[in-house]
């Protein structure tokens, strides 16, 4: 099947804490602007880890360039309020909008919805004016991203008239379309993140319209032997040949087999949260798998290398 | 250090644990930390292993120490729930069944509770404590703001999560808490929800709020924001906000003074907070900046853990030379030890995988001990728990990390 993940407008990248959702998010954009997309690529928690991830300068909310094709912005909702009202009320007070938008994020940190409307209004934004083939968004963890999918249709029902329920409907027509939006989950073949990536999976399908495009499973281990290696392997740690080794190798053998045991162990741990995580979400979904990469120091040339592994695995 | 389940590793207690409370013993920091104070409050960015660290030190204390123990989390892995001998748990505190014990091998010293932060269910409850009269309350559980608010609005988790740690502890039900805390989008927003509470009720925004509400005039000062606010919103919804903040503002001392409770209850020297990190750049950085700001805010840093830590034996010489001399000559030991052992380009390749393996997990755990000197500088009391093997099932398996927790 092919995956068309790339062909879409706007991505919501997300994922359990530790899972590297800013590297995945980082490399799809990557990936697209090396591919002739105009993209943008949005952190929306901002903790500065997608500048790390791209080696750029702090971003802000007006996007900045970091290659060919390839822009970043730090989501802010209070900026994204001030544009708002800029585009859409024109109306004198906007002069004062100063004091008033302290004063309406203050409204917006205590009503539900308004915050996670501003954010995802403005990413609405950019898709629809076309400013960007592709806006990439390293969006909140797994806890929190279906409250802000949902904030419109919340807001829809909590909001009777005025502005911003006249704006819902048009975020809502991109939102709810697959061939322009999707989410994308990333986990690690580790219990936690593969539990919530299912739970998540099921969350989306419940409370919101929003397709989930694919599945990234980040830091895969290599397989190191196939079934009559990891036999031989065993004798290998057993006498007469245990002995042999030492004699030839050193004494220093024996960790040296420890350690291979140890990531024999660990990837087959891993195999089996991925069973479990590809049985739950069945096999229409794509799944993309990203080696863990051992010489990985965070930075452009890791989050390159997983760039390439996702383009390999989307056939690009 | 113990690794978590290697040979002969007794699960806490048993007769070496009792030999090691002999008059001789001398309690390693972490015993001492989880002795000497009633609260740990357990911190860390996500995916680093808190829940699990959690809920370690509560088994472990239990079988070591003794007394009531109740591990309070926020969102626990189902597979946490069956380690503890449990179907699920929720709001109300749950006992970890004697059998669960029994089954680890291990007498407990006292009794191991736990409790799942429920937000909705706890915020019911602080409103029905806290509303002056039955109209009120009412009026508050049925209003759609305040639904939404307390399912959605994230710092509301925060708040809970202190609240009930507080509650809990005043109950003096309990001889040692151990609170897993929430995934807040900023490290450390939880310690800052009672104090952001009292701000809000004491805001001039809420008066604004209120003010067509209460008095149905709009008054010169809140009119500019009214303006605004009414094209934005709709009158609809501001009228819902401000009925929903009226009714709120008749709890207002009993939520001020719950607050200043609980902050206080946060710098008691019967508090300790437990930083839990991975040897990840991302996440140890992250570790580098709770301990500081512990530290700003005057609050007790009992111990730095690092979570998954790959074995030491990654670091050493005479295993990376081994590594290079079976990478080099794999094809000509293949030959010299085969015996019947196999096809020589088979045991060839599996001696080279096994070389290659080494290399890159020595050249990951280089790394980590790269992170892991910037943070023992920071830290008093450092403790390591291993790379688990296999996931954690059963109690046993959490005291194995108690274990190593206990250093």
């Amino acid at each position: 099947m092919p995956v068309d993940l790339l062909e879409r407008r706007l991505l919501f990248v997300t994922g359990k804490g530790g899972v590297g959702k800013t590297t995945v998010a980082a490399a799809l954009g990557l990936l697209a602007a090396r591919h002739g997309r105009r993209t943008l690529v949005c952190e929306v928690d901002a903790k500065g880890a997608l500048a790390d991830a791209l080696e750029a300068g702090p971003a802000g909310y007006k996007p900045v360039p970091v290659r060919d094709g390839l822009s970043v912005m730090a989501m802010d909702t209070e900026e994204s309020l001030k544009e708002y009202l800029a585009l859409h009320l024109r109306v004198p007070l906007v002069a004062r909008i100063g004091s008033l938008a302290r004063t309406l994020d203050f409204v917006a940190s205590a009503a539900p919805g308004v915050k996670e409307i501003l954010t995802v209004g403005k990413l609405c934004y950019e898709v629809r004016e076309r400013h960007y083939d592709l806006v990439v968004v390293d969006a909140s963890a797994t806890g929190h991203i279906v409250g802000q999918l949902a904030s419109p249709d919340a807001i829809n029902s909590l909001v009777h008239v005025g502005a911003v329920r006249e704006q819902t409907r048009w975020m809502l027509d991109i939102l709810q379309d697959p061939a322009q939006t999707g989410v994308v989950i990333v986990a690690s073949p580790e219990e936690m993140p593969v539990t919530e990536t299912i739970d998540l999976a099921a969350r989306l399908s419940d409370s919101t319209r929003v397709d989930l495009a694919a599945v990234v499973v980040n830091r895969v281990l290599p397989e190191l032997f196939s079934r009559s290696e990891e036999d031989l392997f065993e004798r290998l740690r057993s006498e007469p040949w245990l002995s042999r080794l030492r004699e030839r190798v050193g004494p220093g053998v024996d960790a040296v087999l420890d350690a291979a045991e140890l990531a024999v162990r660990l990837r087959r741990t891993g195999a089996e949260h991925l069973d479990a995580l590809r049985r739950a979400l069945g096999d229409r979904l794509p799944m993309l798998y990203v080696p863990e990469l051992f010489h990985r120091t965070p930075g452009r040339r890791a989050t390159g290398q997983i760039a390439e592994a996702l383009g390999e695995e989307v056939g690009l | 250090m113990t690794p978590p389940d290697g040979p002969g590793t007794s699960p806490g207690g048993g007769a070496a644990a009792r030999a090691r409370r002999a008059e001789d013993h001398v309690p390693t920091p972490v015993e001492q930390l989880l002795a000497a104070r009633e609260v740990v409050i357990v911190c860390g960015s996500g995916g680093v292993g808190k829940t699990t660290t959690a809920a370690a030190l509560g088994a472990k204390a239990v079988a070591e120490l003794g007394g009531r123990v109740l591990v309070l989390t926020v969102d626990p892995a189902r597979r946490l729930a069956n380690a503890l001998g449990l179907e699920a748990f929720g709001n109300v505190e749950v006992r970890v069944p004697d059998e669960a014990w029994a089954e680890a091998g291990v007498t407990p010293r006292g009794e191991l509770w736990a409790a799942m932060l429920d937000t909705k269910r706890s915020w019911d409850d602080l409103i029905v404590r806290h509303a002056p009269d039955a109209r009120t309350r009412d009026a508050i559980l049925a209003n759609p703001l305040y639904t939404n608010i307390t399912g959605r609005f994230v710092q509301s988790h925060d708040y809970i999560a202190m609240e009930r740690l507080y509650e809990l502890h005043a109950s003096g039900t309990y001889d040692l808490l151990v609170v897993d805390t929430p995934p807040s989008r900023h490290a450390l927003d939880f310690l800052d929800a009672p104090q952001r509470m009292v701000e809000f009720f004491g805001s001039r925004l809420l008066r604004w709020l209120t003010v067509p509400y209460r008095s149905r005039i709009v008054s010169v000062a809140s009119k500019p924001f009214t303006q605004v606010a009414d094209r934005i919103l709709g009158s609809q919804f501001l009228q819902d906000i401000a009925e929903f903040f009226t009714l709120f503002q008749t709890m207002h001392r009993g939520f001020v003074q719950r607050a200043e409770a609980v902050s206080r209850v946060l710098a008691d020297r019967r508090s300790t907070f437990v930083v839990v990190s991975t040897l990840e750049a991302p996440a140890r950085q992250e570790a580098d900046y709770f301990v500081a700001e512990l530290a700003r805010r005057r609050l007790h840093l009992g111990a730095v853990v690092l979570n998954k830590v790959l074995p030491p034996l990654l670091l050493d010489r005479r295993a990376l030379e081994a590594a290079d001399v079976l990478h080099r000559g794999a094809r000509d030991l293949a030959a010299a030890i085969n015996g019947e052992l196999g096809p020589v380009d088979d045991v060839a390749r599996v001696l080279g995988e096994v070389a290659g393996s080494f290399r890159d997990f020595s050249l990951a755990a280089h790394r980590e001990a790269d992170e892991r000197a910037a943070l023992a500088a920071a830290a008093d009391v450092l403790v390591a728990v291993p790379h688990a093997r296999r996931d954690i099932a059963d109690l046993a398996g959490l005291l194995r990390v108690g274990e190593a927790l206990w250093g």
